[in-house]
């Protein structure tokens, strides 16, 4: 197989073996970039010659006999709104277009710790508000099973990266589905750590009660790699859990045994496409098959899910956003004679559409005489959802689900129709509401060679269910498919 | 019959806290230095930047807090208040809405003839902005070619104290604040100094009836940044208000700012231009508990408070009460105070030194008693030498004029200068002598029984000696001598 399409743990046990160097692994990526990348508008933003010149460092490294450790000398793409001390971080916005971090995110002094290696800032929906990448102003990110059709948001680039072979493994951020929604679309493995296990701290905020970074990657095992890597508790971010972190490729057992596992049914219901539920019920049996229990669940209150959810991430959003201004940094507006005007202008045309409609949608409800209607409301039936989930899990180890209610829809579709956009997350939302770990897996093509994403939830910190049924579910669907380009 | 009014006012104080760093960063707080050198990600508002709570700051809050009277809350939590303003970097800030660190308390102010009692409502934490430098002429916002932003200040701890409309005078608003700074003082945790910023106080202001209960419309009014404009601004308020009330007007609720140059208040915004703040709980901060044992290890740190040593005071010192609590309401006089009766033990002698010639000493020079070279051994020996009767109270001026300029021993000065007063009865009677022969008019007026005439004669006498005779015996003589 080329070298773009091995996974992480493949290429760690070639560059052991000295059957492979990491500058040919980078070479190799950016190779294929040079091939497909024009297609996908998968990156804002490439680092080759520093990439190539970190993978000469690493190579020295290994043959001064280093020990190669997970992700040493690979290649990862970046989502754009994660800080890179001095390599621009947009958030694929015109407004942060030239914003230059003064910092790093904590999991980029994680993975700079390993010897990782930046291949670039992935493309994504502005302030990662979309699920299509259609709201980047770099331009739509196209998905590589078929350039007609998105690769979902807002984590689009860093799944179609992950995808197409332009990077082995990539960093997104998920707050209502936006790590596993792309990687469902674009067949790749994408996992919402529990809230608070991963350190916000250099990811710009977009509704921190909901934003968690996660990984994009081929398999499940990497997965698993990473997470070893960026999970753990960080004293910059107040909202971190101080627990000890387990070794989570130590729960990738292909033993699903006497697991109980529930099917929500709302997230069964209609607007799930046939082809998408028939995927699911195709694991159901599988799951049986190994010895895994299986029965439905109600959780009445994921009805509200999407409607607390959409009161909730703008509100946060309206606030977090208001630091862009013009001010210190990012877009200004030049030609403005007085602060108000200079304020009005320079977000009027620094923010894309989507970002303004979150923004007047949040400041709505928080305002007063609004508030206690809309946001504190919210936050109740968000306590519901919790509780439905608390008892969910008293009962089964992990929850099983679609990601997406259907496959990569055509580009241009639903963007006039911003209802019905919001509808693509209705199965990833409620995980974020809840603060839970969630995966997504490939679950299989449809009859239009589009992937199916299966969602796996487990309870707060319950990565290791998760991981555990992944493992399993992956080695037993045995999804190999590579979109045709 | 004539109509009464009475002013309602209720304050609202920020103090800022002298931590080591500031309230959500690491960054040093910082005194006029270099501009923006005392700045990180965090208080410079950079994406995705994360608050973490300075645990410093809620000590000295809870300690603030406690010496108000107030309950602590065990579960407190920030909100952020949202609005655009350049020297705030995340164009909102953090600070407590609903949930504030402290409810119920209460602070007396002593008025002389009577006690005012003011309720404390609430005692929050919040962070302060930047410094705006407007630059142009007026050095106003409006009319400026250009604005620069310092965020030394930015995120500085900040404590607010609101009160309870309580304050029926501006002559009272003073003396709360000014209790209020000698509290805080007290405690160690600000150096509340209006001038640079680090005291400042709005009001609430509203008139009524005294025949009334309800509260009238309140305007609230800004910028009362020294006790003088406090008190100027409020009467001016107060003043304006009744004016518009008996001319068959009506006071607009509005937000008004206090110009110094002008003394008068100026309208800033109206009740319909009022900010909508947005309050909503901060995501990024997970709630405080404050637990027991934390109240009470910082209860244990809170000094014997100016109320408390004012009675102590009169009862231990058997001071009268305006000494008692003119020292007691000073940290530093009131240590120096208490360093003194260790060595003395005539308290009421050294009030009235500290409170007198001392103290005009230190206006004088600007000083504070800690800073003055005097120290309370010397300040001590100079009033034993007085009671010996080696020196005269005005030699003693003298004496300690060279003492607080020098910082020498009031015993080696006498001796350097020859102080010491002349009690020789030989020698006294000798000088008494001359001066009887020299006046003969005073003494055949004594005689007629013109008691002003033997201050005339003690007069010559004490000219004669430059100061240094014994006024007692001298007159003791005197009398014998011409009686
Ligand atoms: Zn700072």
């Amino acid at each position: 197989m080329e070298i773009h399409y091995l996974t992480a743990h493949q290429l760690k046990d070639r560059l052991e073996k000295r059957q492979i160097s990491c500058t040919e692994i980078v070479e190799g990526v950016y190779l294929r970039i040079e091939e497909v990348g024009d297609r996908l508008n998968s990156y804002i933003r490439l680092e080759k010659e520093s990439a190539l010149s970190r993978a000469g460092e690493v190579d020295k490294l290994i043959s001064a006999g280093s020990d190669i450790e997970d992700f040493m000398g690979i290649p990862i793409a970046i989502k754009d709104n994660i800080c890179t001390k001095n390599i621009t971080t947009t958030c694929a916005s015109r407004i942060l277009e030239n914003y230059i971090p003064i910092y790093n995110a904590t999991v980029i002094d994680r993975l700079e710790s390993r010897n990782y290696i930046l291949a670039g800032k992935a493309n994504m929906d502005e302030f990662a508000m979309g699920s299509s990448n259609e709201n980047s102003y770099f331009g739509t990110v196209k998905n590589p099973w078929d350039t007609d059709r998105v690769p979902g948001g807002s984590s689009g680039g860093p799944a179609v990266c992950v995808a197409a072979g332009e990077a082995v493994c990539s960093l997104g951020s998920d707050t209502g589905g936006s790590i596993r929604q792309p990687a469902s679309l674009c067949g790749v493995v994408g996992f919402k750590p529990t809230y608070g296990m991963v350190s916000r701290y250099g990811l710009v905020a977009f509704a921190s009660s909901l934003d968690q970074i996660g990984p994009l990657t081929r398999d499940v095992e990497d997965c698993a790699a990473m997470l070893n890597i960026i999970c753990g508790y960080d004293r910059k971010d107040s909202t971190s859990i101080n627990v000890e972190v387990p070794d989570y490729k130590s729960f990738l057992k292909a033993d699903i045994k006497d697991m109980r596992i529930g099917v929500p049914k709302e997230l069964m219901v209609e607007g799930i496409d046939r082809e998408v539920k028939e995927a699911v019920y195709r694991i159901i049996k599988l799951v049986e098959d190994m010895g895994g229990i299986v029965e439905e669940i109600s959780l009445p209150s994921l009805e509200y899910a999407l409607s607390v959810y959409y009161i909730i991430a703008p509100s946060e959003a309206s606030s977090n956003l208001s630091r862009f201004d013009g001010v210190r940094y990012g877009y200004r507006n030049v030609e403005a004679g007085a602060l108000r005007e200079m304020y009005r202008r320079s977000r009027a045309e620094g923010f894309g559409d989507e970002v303004k409609r979150r923004i007047m949608i949040g400041t709505y409800c928080l305002s007063a005489g609004y508030y206690d209607a809309y946001y504190e409301k919210a936050q109740r039936v968000r306590t519901l959802v919790i509780n439905d989930f608390k008892k969910a899990f008293e009962k089964f180890d992990v929850l099983i689900s679609p990601t997406s209610p259907t496959t990569a829809f055509k580009i241009g579709e639903k963007m006039e129709d911003p209802l019905t956009m919001y509808l693509s997350d209705i199965c990833t939302i409620p995980v974020n509401l809840a603060g839970l770990p969630a995966i997504s897996i490939p679950a299989g093509l449809s009859g239009s060679k589009l992937p199916i994403g299966l969602q796996i939830i487990g309870n707060v910190l319950r990565e290791d269910n998760v991981l555990k049924v992944a493992y399993s579910l992956e080695k037993a669907i045995g999804f190999t498919g590579r979109p045709g380009l | 019959m004539k109509n009464e009014y009475e002013p309602v006012i209720g304050l609202e104080t920020h103090v800022e806290l002298y931590t080591n760093t500031k309230m959500f960063c690491g960054c040093r707080l910082s005194f006029g230095e270099e501009k923006n050198i005392y700045t990180c990600p965090v208080c410079l508002g950079h994406p995705g930047s994360l608050p973490v709570i300075n645990k410093k700051a809620i000590e000295y809050a809870v300690k603030i807090a406690l010496a108000l009277n107030c309950k602590i809350k065990k579960y407190t939590i920030f909100h952020r208040k949202n609005y655009f303003y350049p020297d705030m970097p995340k164009n909102y800030q953090i600070s407590q809405y609903d949930m504030p660190l402290g409810v119920g308390g209460y602070l007396d102010i002593d008025m002389g003839s009577y006690i005012r009692r003011v309720g404390i409502t609430r005692v929050h934490m919040e962070e302060d902005t930047g410094k705006l430098l407007h630059k142009g002429t007026t050095g106003r916002i409006s009319e400026s070619e250009a604005s620069i932003v310092d965020f030394n200040r930015a995120g500085t701890p900040l404590i607010e104290i609101v009160t309870e409309p309580d304050i029926r005078s501006p002559g009272e608003a003073k003396g709360y604040m000014i209790t209020l700074r000698n509290l805080i003082l007290f405690l160690n945790v600000s150096d509340c100094s209006m001038e640079e910023g680090s005291l400042r106080c709005d009001a609430n202001v509203s008139v009524r009836k005294t025949c009334e209960d309800k509260i009238g419309t309140k305007n609230e009014i800004k910028n009362l940044n020294s006790f003088k404009f406090l008190q100027k601004g409020l009467e001016y308020e107060v003043k304006r208000q009744i004016k518009v009330l008996e001319t068959g007007g009506e006071v607009i609720q509005q937000t008004r700012h206090y110009d110094s140059k002008t003394g008068t208040t100026k309208v800033l915004r109206s009740k319909e231009e009022a900010h909508d703040y947005r309050y909503f709980p901060e995501p990024d901060l997970v709630p405080i508990y404050i637990e027991d044992k934390m109240i009470e290890d910082i209860r244990k740190t809170i000094p014997e408070l100016p109320s408390v040593k004012a009675k102590r005071f009169e009862k231990q010192h058997g001071l009268p009460k305006y000494d008692s609590s003119f020292l007691a309401n000073n940290k530093d006089l009131s240590d120096y105070f208490e360093q003194c009766c260790r060595h003395y033990n005539n308290a009421k002698n050294i009030a009235n030194w500290i409170m007198g010639d001392f103290s005009a000493l230190l206006n004088k020079e600007k000083i504070i008693i800690k800073d003055s070279r005097v120290t309370p051994e010397n300040l001590c020996k100079m009033l034993e030498i007085i009671d010996k009767g080696k020196i005269n109270s005005k030699i003693a001026k003298a004496v300690f004029e060279e003492m607080f300029s020098t910082g020498g021993d009031p015993q080696k000065i006498i001796e350097d200068r020859g102080l010491e007063q002349i009690s020789d009865e030989g020698l006294l009677e000798a000088i008494i002598e001359e001066v009887v022969k020299d006046n003969p008019g005073a003494v055949e007026q004594f005689r007629e029984g013109k008691d002003k005439a033997i201050g005339f004669l003690i007069g010559r006498v004490m000219a004669k000696t430059k100061g240094k005779a014994n006024p007692r015996i001298v007159n003791d003589i005197i009398t014998k001598k011409l009686s």
